[in-house]
């Protein structure tokens, strides 16, 4: 399968990138590690005119203690994320669930902000950074702007960047070493989570985030406020599928998928002894 | 557009279609068909090559993309007549049937012996999981990277 023919151009930095984004108007896409975008390309159900290859801006690959929390570049790719001493002892959540992203040859090639821009509801990482409450740095022809990960995911595949911003830092607060748990359930290795469940602690509270259980990435709000009233892992992970709406494929009903989330909370909360 | 890279050592230079995929780029400009196309869609693992050294699925890359790198494709991991200590052990341990996967499984394990050189069984097992095979019940495969990891830690 070959993609619709297209125009390439490698930008050099950040800046350069987002006015070549901009000269080429919304036909134009920015590339990265490509394993979201290439596919979709390769299936015709993406048909940029121009692929701007941010791809070499090395500038944007990093993980930095911030003082409060940890900044991660946004083309920091998961590979170099799974074997990050410093996520090891102050963020062991993104650690954990940038190794569960795909496989190896995927890991080495694909970027956390590629996985957050993608905005897939199926990935781990744009879940496990909505449980995190993790900030997007957003750049674009006139300066910066920070949202936050609870405001960043709009629709399927879309979200709150502008079409010719670029996503450059990912905040998450240092939450620790432990005190998480990941649960995704698929039937085959390296597939997408059919269901997938993220418990962490962050600054007291237990946050609970759901992959594959609507047209974005969730917050299991209901879990969580029944944790907060002081409910058990199983009376809270009931709430699993309050608020949510799980599609309908090959895999799973939507009712097997409510059973699912509210199976792999409870595990995700027994985990973590809430 | 033009673009230079290094396959295998020696040096390649073509001007090719921006959306050219580098499965494509080795097998058809630099008529390097040992790499296979599998499922094409980033699943099977069949057309595994290294990149500066790394496991990619080359069906999911431009070969834009892999301009100015250095690439590793099968053809390219033997040093002369001999053998790659991966080859070695996937030949002595029947590592492959039909061999439709085998290059793509011999890159993938070389890339991820650089990276675990002391791997358990598990560690080869989720290693390879970007890598189909539907002859071997893969066994023998990983039975072959634990025993070239032997031999590459023997320094034999």
């Amino acid at each position: 399968m070959i993609p619709a023919a297209f125009d390439f151009v490698r930008a050099e930095s950040a800046s350069e990138a987002i006015s070549l984004l901009s000269e080429h108007g919304e036909d134009a896409k920015f590339l990265a590690g490509g394993m979201s975008l290439l596919p979709l390309m390769k299936l015709r159900l993406a048909t940029p005119t121009v692929l701007v290859d941010v791809g070499r801006l090395r500038d944007l690959s990093y993980v930095l203690d911030a003082g409060d929390h940890i900044a991660v570049g946004a083309l920091t790719r998961h590979r170099d994320l799974e074997t990050n001493d410093l996520l090891a002892t102050d963020c062991g959540v993104l650690r954990a669930v940038a190794a569960q992203v795909g496989d190896n040859q995927v890991r080495h090639r694909g970027t956390i902000g590629g996985s957050v821009a993608h905005g897939d509801p199926a990935s781990d990482l744009p879940a496990a950074l909505l449980a995190l409450d993790a900030t997007f740095v957003l750049q674009g022809p006139n300066g910066s702007r920070s949202v936050a990960a609870t405001e960043f995911f709009r629709g399927f595949l879309e979200t709150a960047l502008e079409p010719d911003e670029l996503l450059t830092e990912i905040q998450v607060p240092k939450s620790g070493a432990g005190g998480f748990a990941y649960e995704k359930f698929n039937r085959r290795a390296q597939d997408w989570a059919i269901v997938g469940a993220v418990a962490t602690h962050v600054h007291g509270a237990t946050n609970v985030a759901l992959v594959n259980m609507g047209s974005t990435p969730l917050r299991a709000t209901a879990v969580e406020t029944a944790l907060a009233q002081g409910a058990s892992a199983s009376d809270a992970a009931r709430e699993a599928a309050v608020g949510t709406e799980p599609s309908a494929d090959l895999n799973a009903s939507p009712e097997y998928r409510t059973h699912l989330a509210q199976v792999l909370v409870r595990r995700a909360l027994e985990a973590i002894a809430v | 557009m033009r673009i230079v890279m290094s396959v295998n050592g020696s040096g390649q230079d073509h001007d090719v279609e921006p959306r050219t995929l580098l499965v494509q780029y080795l097998r058809e400009a630099c008529t390097l068909t040992g790499t296979k196309i599998g499922c094409d869609t980033s699943s099977c693992g069949a057309c595994t090559v290294l990149v500066d050294g790394e496991s990619v699925k080359s069906c999911t890359m431009l070969a834009a993309q892999a301009d100015g790198a250095s690439i590793t494709t099968i053809e390219g991991l033997a040093d002369g007549e001999q053998w790659h200590p991966v080859q070695t052990a996937f030949h002595e341990n029947h590592g492959l049937q039909c061999g439709y996967c085998t290059a793509g499984m011999v890159l993938a394990a070389v890339s991820l012996l650089d990276e675990i050189p002391n791997p358990t069984e598990r560690d080869v097992r989720l290693g390879l999981e970007g890598n189909l095979c539907r002859c071997t019940g893969y066994h023998n495969i990983v039975k072959s990277v634990l025993a070239a990891a032997e031999t590459i830690r023997s320094g034999s």
